[in-house]
């Protein structure tokens, strides 16, 4: 019994010393998220306006239904997602929208710092995800 | 006593300097204890490789003044169920008993100020220890009677627990200080810190004649039933924030609560210097050497003393908590047969001179 106490008094004295510490001091310190986090939406622009096809599969394949899209025709006749908007407060965040994508017009970024105080304000519109 | 009586023959003086000596031993007792409360959750968190406060002030420095405002600010809840005068005695009956003990613990010698003789104690009683046995069973009360007024579950089981364990635990303490006591042949911690400066068994001239030398095993059951007396982990039944909510102070908010975490550092305190000079020597120096007996005597008192409060945060971060018949089986069991078979001992040894 003595030898197991002198031995957990033995690793926890030398978690104490300096450089064992393994925390992140977060809001001035942040880690770098993984390649593969699945954070805020992005829409992929190109040279003139977005990849977006409005295929309707990332609405579709959606399981919580946050998704919005209503296509329409352009002037070159190419079709596009007149409105495209993601409620965040419904999106889980499971990327289905992304893998589901057949144009890869959509990803996800590493930005996890969403919180805000009104509800309008995540409404992610077309405008808001593509920047 | 000598001294106190010449000077108490100018009575401005011997008031003037008596209430010098409790405000500076209050005011540092209270720092001890504010700053003990940042040591503890430092060091806990560097030992579970966290790093405890960071953000009040330079490594969390301001935390424990942080914590103080705050719980001065916070409403003061006293529930409708509960009685209400035990409720409100119960957080000073705790806390009172804690802060007089340190009046025995002399803290350095005697200095001579104007012709007169300051001893560096507040009051040296001839009964000292019993003093302190006594008091350390008060405090008792105030965790009973926080767990019995709360009218809750919780806090009544936690005051249930507290009894049980303090009793059983006191007895292993009284015995294994009366060990000591045996060999000093006298209650004034005064006399027995004095009694331990000599050179050790009265030849190796370098190292003083401490207790714990010739008492290493009272010294390890005092600091075993200390740490279950001031109910710190592992022997934290009362509180055991796992299954009692928090025990006996479930029920408190605000500045009475925050009687009952000073309650606890300030006994952390007592335990320690008590032990430091029953055990340790006192304000001795750990080595008879000129330049170290060179250092005041408060200085070795407080380095003693925060070596063993350090010694429990550390236990604190090591062990978990035990299970309550394994407690009342260390008690009974283990505890107190060998501070019988120490006293045993050491009353032959006395008896025959050795």
């Amino acid at each position: 019994m003595f030898t197991a106490i002198a031995k957990g008094l033995g690793i926890t004295f030398k978690h104490m010393l300096p450089g064992h510490s393994t925390t992140v001091q977060y809001p001035t310190v942040k880690l770098k998220m993984s390649a593969r986090f699945r954070g805020l939406h992005r829409l992929v622009p190109t040279q003139d306006r977005e990849k977006c096809v409005a295929c309707y599969l990332c609405p579709t394949v959606c399981p919580a239904k946050c998704i919005t899209v209503e296509a329409a025709e352009n002037d070159k006749g190419e079709k596009y997602p007149r409105i495209y908007k993601i409620d965040l407060l419904r999106c889980i965040f499971c990327g289905y929208c992304v893998e589901a994508c057949p144009v890869e017009a959509l990803e996800m970024t590493d930005a996890y710092e969403l919180a805000n105080y009104r509800r309008e304000d995540f409404e992610f519109t077309k405008e808001r995800l593509l920047k | 006593m000598t001294e106190m009586l010449s000077m108490s023959n100018n009575w401005p003086l011997f008031v003037g300097i008596m209430l010098l000596k409790l405000v500076v031993v209050f005011a540092v007792t209270m720092l001890i204890v504010a700053y003990a409360t940042w040591c503890e959750r430092k060091v806990i968190g560097h030992m579970q490789t966290r790093l405890g406060p960071m953000r009040t002030g330079w490594h969390g420095l301001l935390q424990p003044i942080a914590d103080g405002l705050k719980l001065f600010f916070k409403e003061d809840i006293i529930p409708a169920q509960a009685s209400k005068v035990p409720f409100l005695l119960a957080p000073m009956m705790i806390l009172v008993p804690a802060l007089i003990t340190i009046a025995v613990i002399p803290f350095g010698k005697d200095v001579t100020v104007g012709g007169f003789t300051v001893p560096l104690q507040i009051t040296d009683l001839n009964i000292g220890v019993l003093y302190i046995l006594a008091f350390a069973g008060l405090g008792v009360y105030g965790i009973v009677l926080a767990g019995w007024s709360s009218n809750s579950k919780y806090a009544l089981l936690g005051g249930v627990r507290a009894t049980a364990q303090m009793i059983s635990y006191e007895l292993a303490a009284g015995i294994t200080i009366i060990a000591v006591f045996m060999l000093s042949e006298t209650l004034s911690l005064r006399e027995i810190v004095a009694l331990q400066a000599g050179p050790l068994w009265g030849t190796i001239t370098f190292l003083p004649d401490w207790y714990v030398y010739k008492q290493p095993l009272a010294f390890g059951l005092f600091i075993i039933t200390g740490l279950a007396e001031i109910n710190r982990t592992p022997f934290d039944m009362p509180e055991a924030e796992s299954e009692l909510v928090s025990g006996f102070c479930t029920e408190y908010s605000s500045m009475k609560y925050a009687l009952f975490f000073m309650a606890e550092y300030a006994n952390m305190i007592v335990i320690s210097a008590i032990a430091a000079t029953l055990f340790l020597g006192g304000w001795g120096a750990p080595l008879n050497i000129g330049i170290l007996n060179m250092v005041p005597g408060v200085v070795w008192l407080l380095a003693k003393v925060f070596a063993i409060m350090f010694f429990f945060i550390w236990l604190r971060a090591t062990l978990p908590r035990v299970r309550y018949d394994q407690l009342m089986q260390l008690g009974w069991k283990v505890l107190i047969p060998l501070a019988l078979a120490n006293l045993a001992v050491t009353g032959l040894v006395v008896v025959l001179q050795l």
